[in-house]
Protein backbone atom coordinates (compact mmCIF):
# COMPACT_ATOMS: atom_id res chain seq x y z
CA UNK A 1 0.00 0.00 0.00
CA UNK A 2 2.45 2.78 -1.24
CA UNK A 3 0.50 4.92 -3.36
CA UNK A 4 -1.16 8.25 -1.93
CA UNK A 5 -4.95 7.14 -2.64
CA UNK A 6 -4.42 3.97 -0.79
CA UNK A 7 -3.02 5.54 2.11
CA UNK A 8 -5.70 8.04 2.27
CA UNK A 9 -8.33 5.40 1.97
CA UNK A 10 -7.01 3.60 5.05
CA UNK A 11 -7.30 7.08 7.21
CA UNK A 12 -10.36 7.96 6.05
CA UNK A 13 -13.59 6.45 5.29
CA UNK A 14 -14.81 8.96 2.47
CA UNK A 15 -12.79 11.36 0.46
CA UNK A 16 -13.77 14.35 -2.12
CA UNK A 17 -12.84 13.86 -5.42
CA UNK A 18 -13.22 17.30 -7.37
CA UNK A 19 -15.50 18.67 -9.77
CA UNK A 20 -15.86 20.08 -13.37
CA UNK A 21 -12.47 21.10 -15.56
CA UNK A 22 -14.22 21.81 -18.82
CA UNK A 23 -16.91 24.27 -17.19
CA UNK A 24 -14.03 26.28 -15.51
CA UNK A 25 -11.97 26.69 -18.72
CA UNK A 26 -14.62 27.88 -20.50
CA UNK A 27 -15.87 30.13 -17.77
CA UNK A 28 -11.56 31.03 -17.91
CA UNK A 29 -11.62 31.88 -21.60
CA UNK A 30 -11.14 28.45 -23.39
CA UNK A 31 -13.10 28.87 -26.61
CA UNK A 32 -15.25 25.88 -27.77
CA UNK A 33 -12.86 23.62 -30.29
CA UNK A 34 -9.54 24.49 -28.74
CA UNK A 35 -8.36 21.11 -26.85
CA UNK A 36 -8.14 22.54 -23.67
CA UNK A 37 -5.04 20.31 -23.05
CA UNK A 38 -3.11 23.01 -25.14
CA UNK A 39 -2.95 24.65 -21.97
CA UNK A 40 -0.92 23.22 -20.03
CA UNK A 41 1.69 24.53 -22.21
CA UNK A 42 0.08 27.58 -23.42
CA UNK A 43 -1.59 29.22 -19.96
CA UNK A 44 -0.03 27.36 -17.50
CA UNK A 45 -1.15 30.03 -14.98
CA UNK A 46 -4.71 28.94 -15.97
CA UNK A 47 -4.49 25.42 -15.20
CA UNK A 48 -2.99 26.25 -11.89
CA UNK A 49 -6.06 27.90 -11.01
CA UNK A 50 -8.13 25.68 -11.88
CA UNK A 51 -6.08 23.02 -10.08
CA UNK A 52 -6.08 25.30 -6.96
CA UNK A 53 -9.61 26.04 -6.87
CA UNK A 54 -10.46 22.22 -6.22
CA UNK A 55 -7.77 21.82 -3.65
CA UNK A 56 -9.01 25.41 -2.00
CA UNK A 57 -12.48 23.84 -1.89
CA UNK A 58 -11.30 20.87 -0.11
CA UNK A 59 -10.99 18.25 -2.89
CA UNK A 60 -8.69 15.19 -1.57
CA UNK A 61 -8.50 14.46 -4.97
CA UNK A 62 -8.54 16.14 -8.15
CA UNK A 63 -7.83 15.07 -11.74
CA UNK A 64 -5.37 16.47 -13.93
CA UNK A 65 -6.44 18.59 -16.97
CA UNK A 66 -5.90 15.55 -19.74
CA UNK A 67 -9.28 14.32 -20.61
CA UNK A 68 -8.36 14.40 -23.94
CA UNK A 69 -5.18 14.07 -23.96
CA UNK A 70 -5.06 10.67 -25.87
CA UNK A 71 -3.49 10.36 -29.90
CA UNK A 72 -7.09 9.69 -30.80
CA UNK A 73 -8.46 12.99 -29.62
CA UNK A 74 -5.30 15.21 -30.10
CA UNK A 75 -5.36 13.67 -33.70
CA UNK A 76 -8.54 16.01 -34.28
CA UNK A 77 -6.26 19.14 -33.13
CA UNK A 78 -3.43 17.54 -35.73
CA UNK A 79 -1.07 17.42 -31.76
CA UNK A 80 -1.15 13.36 -31.91
CA UNK A 81 2.91 13.92 -31.88
CA UNK A 82 2.41 15.91 -28.59
CA UNK A 83 0.80 13.32 -26.55
CA UNK A 84 3.58 13.05 -24.12
CA UNK A 85 4.09 16.85 -23.52
CA UNK A 86 0.80 17.82 -22.96
CA UNK A 87 0.45 15.24 -20.09
CA UNK A 88 4.14 15.47 -18.42
CA UNK A 89 2.68 19.17 -18.41
CA UNK A 90 -0.98 18.25 -17.12
CA UNK A 91 1.11 15.57 -14.40
CA UNK A 92 3.89 18.38 -13.54
CA UNK A 93 1.57 21.72 -13.11
CA UNK A 94 -0.88 19.02 -11.04
CA UNK A 95 1.92 17.92 -8.90
CA UNK A 96 3.58 21.74 -7.82
CA UNK A 97 0.33 22.61 -6.30
CA UNK A 98 -0.73 19.44 -4.58
CA UNK A 99 2.58 19.56 -2.93
CA UNK A 100 1.89 23.09 -1.66
CA UNK A 101 -1.46 22.02 -0.22
CA UNK A 102 -0.26 21.59 3.32
CA UNK A 103 -2.32 18.26 3.27
CA UNK A 104 -2.35 15.37 1.69
CA UNK A 105 -3.69 15.27 -2.28
CA UNK A 106 -3.54 12.60 -4.53
CA UNK A 107 -3.18 13.91 -8.38
CA UNK A 108 -5.15 11.78 -10.69
CA UNK A 109 -3.66 11.91 -14.18
CA UNK A 110 -7.54 11.98 -15.99
CA UNK A 111 -7.55 8.99 -19.55
CA UNK A 112 -10.56 10.34 -21.38
CA UNK A 113 -12.09 7.46 -23.97
CA UNK A 114 -10.84 7.30 -27.36
CA UNK A 115 -14.18 8.89 -29.04
CA UNK A 116 -13.83 5.61 -31.34
CA UNK A 117 -16.24 2.37 -31.85
CA UNK A 118 -13.95 -0.28 -30.87
CA UNK A 119 -14.41 -4.10 -33.17
CA UNK A 120 -16.38 -5.31 -34.38
CA UNK A 121 -18.54 -2.93 -34.35
CA UNK A 122 -16.48 0.01 -35.04
CA UNK A 123 -12.69 0.68 -36.32
CA UNK A 124 -10.82 0.58 -32.94
CA UNK A 125 -9.06 -2.53 -32.34
CA UNK A 126 -8.54 -3.61 -28.72
CA UNK A 127 -4.42 -3.97 -29.27
CA UNK A 128 -4.68 -0.18 -30.44
CA UNK A 129 -6.72 1.34 -28.30
CA UNK A 130 -3.84 -0.61 -25.10
CA UNK A 131 -1.54 1.32 -26.83
CA UNK A 132 -3.20 5.15 -26.74
CA UNK A 133 -3.56 4.33 -23.54
CA UNK A 134 -0.32 3.44 -22.43
CA UNK A 135 1.08 6.73 -24.33
CA UNK A 136 -0.98 8.78 -22.73
CA UNK A 137 -0.46 6.79 -19.26
CA UNK A 138 3.40 7.28 -19.68
CA UNK A 139 3.36 11.12 -19.94
CA UNK A 140 1.26 11.35 -17.02
CA UNK A 141 3.83 9.24 -14.83
CA UNK A 142 6.95 11.08 -15.83
CA UNK A 143 4.63 14.28 -14.54
CA UNK A 144 4.25 13.05 -11.65
CA UNK A 145 0.67 11.91 -10.96
CA UNK A 146 -0.39 9.72 -8.19
CA UNK A 147 -2.51 7.15 -10.27
CA UNK A 148 -4.14 7.50 -13.63
CA UNK A 149 -8.05 8.36 -13.27
CA UNK A 150 -9.78 6.71 -16.77
CA UNK A 151 -13.40 8.33 -16.71
CA UNK A 152 -16.62 8.60 -19.20
CA UNK A 153 -15.86 5.19 -20.67
CA UNK A 154 -18.48 3.75 -22.00
CA UNK A 155 -17.78 0.39 -24.01
CA UNK A 156 -16.06 -2.76 -21.51
CA UNK A 157 -13.88 -3.17 -23.82
CA UNK A 158 -12.07 0.12 -23.92
CA UNK A 159 -12.18 -0.61 -19.89
CA UNK A 160 -9.96 -3.35 -20.40
CA UNK A 161 -7.47 -1.58 -22.83
CA UNK A 162 -6.94 1.04 -20.42
CA UNK A 163 -6.79 -1.67 -17.32
CA UNK A 164 -4.08 -2.75 -19.25
CA UNK A 165 -2.16 0.30 -20.81
CA UNK A 166 -2.12 0.68 -16.39
CA UNK A 167 -0.36 -2.41 -16.02
CA UNK A 168 1.55 -1.67 -18.66
CA UNK A 169 2.93 1.82 -17.15
CA UNK A 170 3.34 0.42 -14.24
CA UNK A 171 0.66 2.86 -12.78
CA UNK A 172 -2.39 2.43 -10.10
CA UNK A 173 -5.73 3.31 -11.60
CA UNK A 174 -9.43 4.02 -10.90
CA UNK A 175 -11.65 3.59 -13.50
CA UNK A 176 -15.13 5.58 -13.67
CA UNK A 177 -18.02 4.95 -16.62
CA UNK A 178 -20.30 6.96 -17.88
CA UNK A 179 -24.57 5.76 -17.32
CA UNK A 180 -26.35 8.50 -19.33
CA UNK A 181 -28.74 5.78 -21.85
CA UNK A 182 -31.70 4.55 -19.78
CA UNK A 183 -29.65 4.27 -16.74
CA UNK A 184 -26.71 2.14 -18.65
CA UNK A 185 -23.74 3.45 -20.68
CA UNK A 186 -23.94 4.13 -24.09
CA UNK A 187 -22.95 0.85 -25.38
CA UNK A 188 -25.49 -1.18 -22.93
CA UNK A 189 -23.32 -1.76 -19.70
CA UNK A 190 -25.32 -1.67 -16.80
CA UNK A 191 -23.72 -0.71 -13.34
CA UNK A 192 -23.87 -4.54 -12.04
CA UNK A 193 -21.97 -5.37 -15.30
CA UNK A 194 -18.95 -2.75 -14.78
CA UNK A 195 -19.46 -4.54 -11.00
CA UNK A 196 -18.73 -8.09 -11.93
CA UNK A 197 -16.47 -6.70 -15.16
CA UNK A 198 -14.19 -5.37 -12.13
CA UNK A 199 -14.19 -8.74 -10.40
CA UNK A 200 -12.63 -10.14 -13.47
CA UNK A 201 -10.03 -7.60 -14.72
CA UNK A 202 -6.60 -9.00 -14.36
CA UNK A 203 -5.15 -5.80 -12.85
CA UNK A 204 -7.78 -4.06 -10.70
CA UNK A 205 -8.81 -0.49 -9.76
CA UNK A 206 -8.05 1.04 -6.25
CA UNK A 207 -11.86 2.10 -6.91
CA UNK A 208 -14.46 1.94 -9.77
CA UNK A 209 -17.62 3.92 -10.19
CA UNK A 210 -19.87 6.11 -12.47
CA UNK A 211 -19.08 9.75 -13.89
CA UNK A 212 -21.12 12.86 -15.76
CA UNK A 213 -24.45 10.91 -17.03
CA UNK A 214 -27.68 12.43 -16.59
CA UNK A 215 -27.92 14.10 -13.41
CA UNK A 216 -27.74 13.74 -9.92
CA UNK A 217 -30.38 10.86 -9.17
CA UNK A 218 -29.35 8.79 -12.22
CA UNK A 219 -25.75 8.43 -10.60
CA UNK A 220 -27.19 7.51 -6.98
CA UNK A 221 -29.59 4.96 -8.74
CA UNK A 222 -25.99 3.22 -10.52
CA UNK A 223 -24.31 3.88 -7.33
CA UNK A 224 -27.29 1.78 -5.36
CA UNK A 225 -26.56 -0.84 -8.36
CA UNK A 226 -22.56 -1.39 -7.91
CA UNK A 227 -23.73 -1.79 -3.86
CA UNK A 228 -25.87 -4.36 -4.43
CA UNK A 229 -23.59 -6.28 -6.68
CA UNK A 230 -21.96 -6.68 -3.45
CA UNK A 231 -18.56 -5.34 -4.54
CA UNK A 232 -15.69 -4.73 -2.27
CA UNK A 233 -14.10 -2.42 -3.93
CA UNK A 234 -14.19 1.71 -2.65
CA UNK A 235 -17.03 3.17 -5.26
CA UNK A 236 -16.63 6.66 -6.56
CA UNK A 237 -19.77 8.88 -7.17
CA UNK A 238 -18.93 11.72 -9.77
CA UNK A 239 -22.35 12.97 -10.81
CA UNK A 240 -22.74 16.30 -13.29
CA UNK A 241 -24.47 19.93 -11.08
CA UNK A 242 -27.64 19.34 -12.39
CA UNK A 243 -28.55 19.54 -16.04
CA UNK A 244 -27.78 21.77 -18.34
CA UNK A 245 -29.94 24.39 -19.03
CA UNK A 246 -30.19 27.17 -22.11
CA UNK A 247 -30.27 30.68 -20.68
CA UNK A 248 -30.33 33.85 -22.44
CA UNK A 249 -27.34 32.48 -25.30
CA UNK A 250 -25.60 31.13 -22.27
CA UNK A 251 -25.37 27.19 -20.88
CA UNK A 252 -26.16 27.00 -16.96
CA UNK A 253 -26.40 23.67 -15.15
CA UNK A 254 -28.90 24.09 -12.96
CA UNK A 255 -28.05 22.22 -9.70
CA UNK A 256 -27.12 24.41 -7.03
CA UNK A 257 -24.72 23.85 -4.07
CA UNK A 258 -27.27 23.29 -1.79
CA UNK A 259 -28.39 20.05 -4.05
CA UNK A 260 -24.79 19.11 -4.56
CA UNK A 261 -24.51 19.34 -0.67
CA UNK A 262 -27.63 16.91 -0.42
CA UNK A 263 -26.18 14.60 -3.33
CA UNK A 264 -22.84 14.50 -1.74
CA UNK A 265 -24.24 12.69 1.83
CA UNK A 266 -26.70 10.60 -0.17
CA UNK A 267 -24.32 9.22 -2.63
CA UNK A 268 -22.03 8.48 0.48
CA UNK A 269 -25.27 6.53 2.68
CA UNK A 270 -25.55 4.39 -1.11
CA UNK A 271 -22.55 3.19 -0.12
CA UNK A 272 -20.26 5.41 -2.22
CA UNK A 273 -16.21 6.03 -0.82
CA UNK A 274 -15.03 8.85 -3.06
CA UNK A 275 -17.71 11.32 -3.87
CA UNK A 276 -17.17 14.71 -6.13
CA UNK A 277 -18.82 16.24 -8.97
CA UNK A 278 -18.60 16.51 -12.88
CA UNK A 279 -20.18 19.08 -15.59
CA UNK A 280 -21.18 22.62 -14.13
CA UNK A 281 -19.54 21.46 -10.69
CA UNK A 282 -17.65 24.58 -9.29
CA UNK A 283 -15.44 25.39 -6.44
CA UNK A 284 -18.89 26.58 -4.73
CA UNK A 285 -20.23 23.27 -4.97
CA UNK A 286 -17.27 21.70 -3.62
CA UNK A 287 -17.55 24.08 -0.90
CA UNK A 288 -20.97 23.13 0.12
CA UNK A 289 -19.96 19.09 -0.74
CA UNK A 290 -17.37 19.19 1.66
CA UNK A 291 -19.14 21.28 4.49
CA UNK A 292 -21.73 18.77 4.35
CA UNK A 293 -20.13 15.94 4.25
CA UNK A 294 -17.87 16.97 7.42
CA UNK A 295 -20.99 17.50 9.29
CA UNK A 296 -24.19 15.87 8.44
CA UNK A 297 -24.51 12.30 9.76
CA UNK A 298 -24.37 8.89 7.88
CA UNK A 299 -28.10 7.48 7.22
CA UNK A 300 -29.02 4.67 6.09
CA UNK A 301 -28.74 3.49 2.00
CA UNK A 302 -31.65 5.69 0.77
CA UNK A 303 -34.03 4.19 -1.18
CA UNK A 304 -34.83 4.85 -4.94
CA UNK A 305 -38.06 6.92 -3.92
CA UNK A 306 -36.20 9.08 -1.13
CA UNK A 307 -33.23 10.16 -4.06
CA UNK A 308 -35.96 11.40 -6.54
CA UNK A 309 -37.68 13.14 -3.53
CA UNK A 310 -34.88 15.00 -2.46
CA UNK A 311 -32.70 15.47 -6.07
CA UNK A 312 -35.57 15.23 -8.36
CA UNK A 313 -36.90 12.15 -11.18
CA UNK A 314 -34.90 9.48 -13.19
CA UNK A 315 -34.36 9.75 -16.46
CA UNK A 316 -35.71 6.39 -17.11
CA UNK A 317 -37.97 3.84 -15.46
CA UNK A 318 -35.44 0.68 -14.96
CA UNK A 319 -31.89 1.19 -15.61
CA UNK A 320 -31.45 -2.94 -16.14
CA UNK A 321 -30.47 -4.25 -13.34
CA UNK A 322 -32.83 -5.98 -10.69
CA UNK A 323 -35.65 -8.59 -10.85
CA UNK A 324 -37.94 -5.74 -12.44
CA UNK A 325 -35.50 -5.80 -15.49
CA UNK A 326 -36.90 -3.50 -18.19
CA UNK A 327 -38.60 -3.57 -21.15
CA UNK A 328 -37.86 -6.86 -23.20
CA UNK A 329 -38.44 -8.34 -26.56
CA UNK A 330 -39.74 -11.04 -27.49
CA UNK A 331 -37.92 -14.36 -28.39
CA UNK A 332 -37.61 -14.69 -32.34
CA UNK A 333 -36.77 -17.84 -34.45
CA UNK A 334 -33.16 -17.18 -34.88
CA UNK A 335 -30.69 -14.96 -32.30
CA UNK A 336 -27.53 -13.76 -32.09
CA UNK A 337 -25.02 -16.15 -30.75
CA UNK B 1 -30.63 -22.94 -29.94
CA UNK B 2 -27.78 -24.11 -32.18
CA UNK B 3 -29.80 -27.17 -33.77
CA UNK B 4 -32.71 -24.75 -35.10
CA UNK B 5 -30.42 -22.37 -36.46
CA UNK B 6 -29.65 -24.83 -38.75
CA UNK B 7 -33.01 -26.00 -39.69
CA UNK B 8 -33.94 -22.39 -41.53
CA UNK B 9 -32.89 -22.47 -44.66
CA UNK B 10 -34.35 -18.63 -45.79
CA UNK B 11 -35.27 -20.08 -49.71
CA UNK B 12 -37.31 -22.59 -48.27
CA UNK B 13 -39.48 -20.46 -46.77
CA UNK B 14 -42.46 -19.19 -48.05
CA UNK B 15 -42.53 -14.80 -48.74
CA UNK B 16 -45.04 -14.24 -45.92
CA UNK B 17 -42.25 -15.97 -43.33
CA UNK B 18 -39.63 -14.94 -44.95
CA UNK B 19 -39.95 -11.31 -44.83
CA UNK B 20 -40.75 -11.86 -40.83
CA UNK B 21 -37.27 -13.71 -40.80
CA UNK B 22 -35.48 -11.46 -42.39
CA UNK B 23 -36.99 -8.85 -39.90
CA UNK B 24 -35.40 -11.07 -37.12
CA UNK B 25 -32.15 -11.73 -38.86
CA UNK B 26 -31.74 -7.37 -39.27
CA UNK B 27 -32.41 -7.05 -36.00
CA UNK B 28 -29.52 -9.29 -34.90
CA UNK B 29 -27.32 -8.15 -37.08
CA UNK B 30 -26.75 -11.15 -39.42
CA UNK B 31 -25.50 -9.48 -42.03
CA UNK B 32 -25.00 -12.25 -44.54
CA UNK B 33 -28.21 -13.93 -44.16
CA UNK B 34 -30.06 -10.47 -44.55
CA UNK B 35 -28.34 -10.03 -47.78
CA UNK B 36 -29.52 -13.80 -48.66
CA UNK B 37 -33.13 -12.82 -48.31
CA UNK B 38 -33.06 -10.20 -50.72
CA UNK B 39 -31.78 -12.18 -53.25
CA UNK B 40 -34.16 -14.45 -52.85
CA UNK B 41 -36.95 -12.19 -52.74
CA UNK B 42 -35.37 -10.42 -55.73
CA UNK B 43 -35.35 -13.80 -57.91
CA UNK B 44 -38.80 -14.08 -56.47
CA UNK B 45 -39.88 -11.33 -58.29
CA UNK B 46 -40.69 -8.63 -55.91
CA UNK B 47 -39.46 -4.85 -56.66
CA UNK B 48 -36.30 -3.59 -55.66
CA UNK B 49 -38.65 -0.84 -53.70
CA UNK B 50 -40.94 -3.34 -51.85
CA UNK B 51 -38.05 -5.52 -50.52
CA UNK B 52 -36.19 -2.24 -48.80
CA UNK B 53 -39.42 -1.04 -47.55
CA UNK B 54 -41.71 -4.06 -46.59
CA UNK B 55 -38.44 -6.36 -44.86
CA UNK B 56 -35.56 -3.66 -44.41
CA UNK B 57 -37.31 -0.43 -43.62
CA UNK B 58 -39.80 -2.26 -41.35
CA UNK B 59 -37.46 -4.29 -39.73
CA UNK B 60 -35.10 -1.33 -38.85
CA UNK B 61 -38.24 0.22 -37.60
CA UNK B 62 -38.41 -2.47 -34.88
CA UNK B 63 -34.74 -1.98 -34.10
CA UNK B 64 -35.88 2.02 -33.71
CA UNK B 65 -37.62 1.27 -31.33
CA UNK B 66 -36.50 -1.10 -29.07
CA UNK B 67 -33.37 1.24 -29.17
CA UNK B 68 -35.52 4.51 -27.73
CA UNK B 69 -36.76 1.72 -25.64
CA UNK B 70 -33.66 1.37 -23.96
CA UNK B 71 -33.98 -2.90 -24.92
CA UNK B 72 -31.31 -2.50 -27.54
CA UNK B 73 -28.34 -0.05 -27.17
CA UNK B 74 -25.27 0.96 -29.87
CA UNK B 75 -23.53 -2.11 -29.82
CA UNK B 76 -26.92 -4.14 -31.33
CA UNK B 77 -27.75 -0.83 -33.21
CA UNK B 78 -24.35 -0.45 -35.62
CA UNK B 79 -24.47 -4.30 -36.13
CA UNK B 80 -28.09 -4.37 -37.28
CA UNK B 81 -27.18 -1.43 -39.32
CA UNK B 82 -24.47 -3.15 -40.76
CA UNK B 83 -26.44 -6.14 -41.60
CA UNK B 84 -28.79 -3.32 -43.37
CA UNK B 85 -26.24 -1.80 -45.28
CA UNK B 86 -25.20 -5.58 -47.15
CA UNK B 87 -28.77 -5.21 -48.27
CA UNK B 88 -28.98 -1.73 -49.40
CA UNK B 89 -25.74 -2.90 -51.22
CA UNK B 90 -27.47 -5.01 -53.66
CA UNK B 91 -30.58 -2.51 -53.81
CA UNK B 92 -28.79 0.84 -54.59
CA UNK B 93 -28.28 0.19 -58.15
CA UNK B 94 -31.45 -1.37 -58.87
CA UNK B 95 -33.30 1.77 -56.84
CA UNK B 96 -31.83 3.82 -59.35
CA UNK B 97 -32.60 1.83 -62.24
CA UNK B 98 -36.24 1.71 -61.40
CA UNK B 99 -36.73 5.17 -60.47
CA UNK B 100 -38.24 4.05 -56.86
CA UNK B 101 -39.76 6.87 -54.86
CA UNK B 102 -36.84 8.42 -52.48
CA UNK B 103 -37.42 8.82 -48.72
CA UNK B 104 -35.47 12.17 -48.09
CA UNK B 105 -32.06 13.66 -48.16
CA UNK B 106 -30.43 14.30 -45.57
CA UNK B 107 -27.36 17.05 -45.02
CA UNK B 108 -25.73 16.19 -41.21
CA UNK B 109 -22.90 17.46 -39.41
CA UNK B 110 -21.38 18.14 -36.03
CA UNK B 111 -21.36 21.99 -35.50
CA UNK B 112 -18.36 24.46 -35.30
CA UNK B 113 -16.05 24.03 -32.36
CA UNK B 114 -17.20 20.46 -31.05
CA UNK B 115 -15.42 17.30 -32.47
CA UNK B 116 -17.63 14.78 -31.26
CA UNK B 117 -19.09 12.62 -33.64
CA UNK B 118 -20.34 9.29 -32.05
CA UNK B 119 -23.99 10.65 -32.14
CA UNK B 120 -24.10 11.83 -35.32
CA UNK B 121 -22.70 9.12 -37.24
CA UNK B 122 -25.42 6.56 -35.24
CA UNK B 123 -28.07 9.25 -36.78
CA UNK B 124 -26.47 8.78 -39.88
CA UNK B 125 -26.16 5.34 -39.86
CA UNK B 126 -30.31 4.75 -38.77
CA UNK B 127 -31.17 7.29 -41.29
CA UNK B 128 -29.72 5.36 -44.19
CA UNK B 129 -30.84 2.27 -42.59
CA UNK B 130 -34.64 3.98 -42.92
CA UNK B 131 -33.70 4.64 -46.65
CA UNK B 132 -32.79 8.06 -46.13
CA UNK B 133 -29.66 9.44 -48.06
CA UNK B 134 -27.54 11.00 -46.00
CA UNK B 135 -24.65 13.38 -46.64
CA UNK B 136 -22.40 13.21 -43.97
CA UNK B 137 -20.54 16.80 -43.58
CA UNK B 138 -18.03 15.49 -40.37
CA UNK B 139 -17.18 17.58 -37.55
CA UNK B 140 -16.58 21.05 -36.81
CA UNK B 141 -19.13 22.40 -39.26
CA UNK B 142 -18.90 25.69 -39.82
CA UNK B 143 -22.11 27.85 -41.12
CA UNK B 144 -20.34 27.94 -44.66
CA UNK B 145 -20.01 24.65 -44.97
CA UNK B 146 -23.62 23.65 -44.06
CA UNK B 147 -24.93 26.88 -46.52
CA UNK B 148 -22.71 25.27 -49.63
CA UNK B 149 -23.91 21.44 -48.83
CA UNK B 150 -27.49 22.69 -48.74
CA UNK B 151 -27.04 24.41 -52.03
CA UNK B 152 -25.34 21.60 -53.63
CA UNK B 153 -26.91 18.70 -52.35
CA UNK B 154 -30.70 20.12 -51.92
CA UNK B 155 -31.79 17.88 -49.04
CA UNK B 156 -34.88 17.58 -47.39
CA UNK B 157 -33.36 18.19 -43.76
CA UNK B 158 -30.67 19.65 -42.41
CA UNK B 159 -29.28 17.95 -39.11
CA UNK B 160 -27.04 19.12 -36.85
CA UNK B 161 -25.05 17.97 -33.43
CA UNK B 162 -23.44 18.84 -30.89
CA UNK B 163 -22.08 16.94 -27.43
CA UNK B 164 -21.23 20.56 -25.97
CA UNK B 165 -22.83 22.60 -23.89
CA UNK B 166 -20.13 25.44 -25.15
CA UNK B 167 -21.08 24.35 -29.36
CA UNK B 168 -24.59 24.03 -29.03
CA UNK B 169 -24.85 27.56 -29.51
CA UNK B 170 -23.70 27.76 -33.06
CA UNK B 171 -26.98 25.57 -33.73
CA UNK B 172 -28.55 29.21 -33.21
CA UNK B 173 -25.93 30.83 -35.38
CA UNK B 174 -26.57 28.54 -38.30
CA UNK B 175 -30.72 28.66 -38.67
CA UNK B 176 -29.99 32.43 -37.86
CA UNK B 177 -27.96 32.84 -41.15
CA UNK B 178 -30.30 30.95 -42.87
CA UNK B 179 -32.98 32.90 -42.38
CA UNK B 180 -31.48 36.00 -43.23
CA UNK B 181 -31.03 34.43 -46.78
CA UNK B 182 -34.50 33.55 -46.89
CA UNK B 183 -33.70 29.95 -46.90
CA UNK B 184 -34.76 28.64 -43.42
CA UNK B 185 -38.07 27.06 -44.79
CA UNK B 186 -36.78 25.32 -47.47
CA UNK B 187 -35.54 23.11 -45.30
CA UNK B 188 -36.74 20.64 -42.24
CA UNK B 189 -33.68 21.87 -39.25
CA UNK B 190 -33.45 18.88 -36.84
CA UNK B 191 -30.74 19.15 -33.54
CA UNK B 192 -29.95 16.80 -31.44
CA UNK B 193 -26.64 16.00 -28.75
CA UNK B 194 -26.52 15.16 -25.37
CA UNK B 195 -26.79 18.33 -23.68
CA UNK B 196 -30.18 19.60 -25.60
CA UNK B 197 -33.08 19.33 -25.15
CA UNK B 198 -36.91 20.33 -26.50
CA UNK B 199 -37.22 23.91 -25.02
CA UNK B 200 -33.49 24.73 -26.51
CA UNK B 201 -34.59 23.28 -29.81
CA UNK B 202 -37.30 25.63 -29.72
CA UNK B 203 -35.50 28.48 -28.61
CA UNK B 204 -33.49 28.11 -31.52
CA UNK B 205 -35.90 27.70 -33.98
CA UNK B 206 -35.10 24.81 -35.14
CA UNK B 207 -38.30 22.32 -35.86
CA UNK B 208 -37.43 19.74 -33.70
CA UNK B 209 -35.07 17.96 -31.18
CA UNK B 210 -34.43 14.81 -31.34
CA UNK B 211 -33.25 12.88 -28.06
CA UNK B 212 -31.75 9.99 -30.02
CA UNK B 213 -30.93 8.89 -33.33
CA UNK B 214 -34.69 6.54 -33.70
CA UNK B 215 -36.46 9.44 -32.71
CA UNK B 216 -34.51 11.23 -35.19
CA UNK B 217 -35.22 8.92 -37.88
CA UNK B 218 -39.33 8.92 -37.09
CA UNK B 219 -39.08 12.70 -36.95
CA UNK B 220 -37.73 13.10 -39.91
CA UNK B 221 -40.27 10.87 -41.52
CA UNK B 222 -43.12 12.81 -40.05
CA UNK B 223 -41.68 16.00 -41.28
CA UNK B 224 -40.97 14.51 -44.88
CA UNK B 225 -44.54 13.19 -45.13
CA UNK B 226 -45.75 16.54 -44.01
CA UNK B 227 -43.90 18.27 -46.31
CA UNK B 228 -45.19 16.21 -49.41
CA UNK B 229 -48.27 16.59 -48.01
CA UNK B 230 -48.09 20.22 -48.38
CA UNK B 231 -46.36 20.39 -51.54
CA UNK B 232 -49.45 17.64 -52.97
CA UNK B 233 -51.76 20.13 -51.37
CA UNK B 234 -50.47 23.58 -52.53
Amino acid sequence: MTDALSRLLAERDWLMADGATGTTLFNMGLSSGEAPEFWNADEPDKIRALYRGSVEAGSDIFLTNSFGGNASRLRLHEAQDRVGELNRLAGALAREVADAAGRPVVVAGSVGPTGEIMEPMGPLSYARAVEIFHEQAEGLKEGGVDLLWVETISAPDEYRAAAEAAKLADMPWCGTMSFDTAGRTMMGMTSAGLAELVEKLPYKPLAFGANCGVGASDLLRTVLGFAAAGTEWPIIAKGNAGIPKYVDGHIHYDGTPELMADYAVLARDCGATIIGGCCGTTPEHLQAMRAALETRPRGPRPSLDEITDRLGGFSSASDGTGDGEGPARAPRRRRRS
Amino acid sequence: MAEEDDDIVLAELPDDELVPQMQDDLYDGLRDEVVEGVEILLSRGWAPYRVLTEALVSGMTVVGHDFRDGILFVPEVLLAANAMKGGMSLLKPLLAETGAPRMGKMVIGTVKGDIHDIGKNLVAMMMEGAGFEVVDLGINTDVDRYLVALETEQPDILGMSALLTTTMPYMKIVIDTMAEKGIRDDYIVLVGGAPLNEEFGRAIGADAYCRDAAVAVETAKTFVARKHNSAAAG
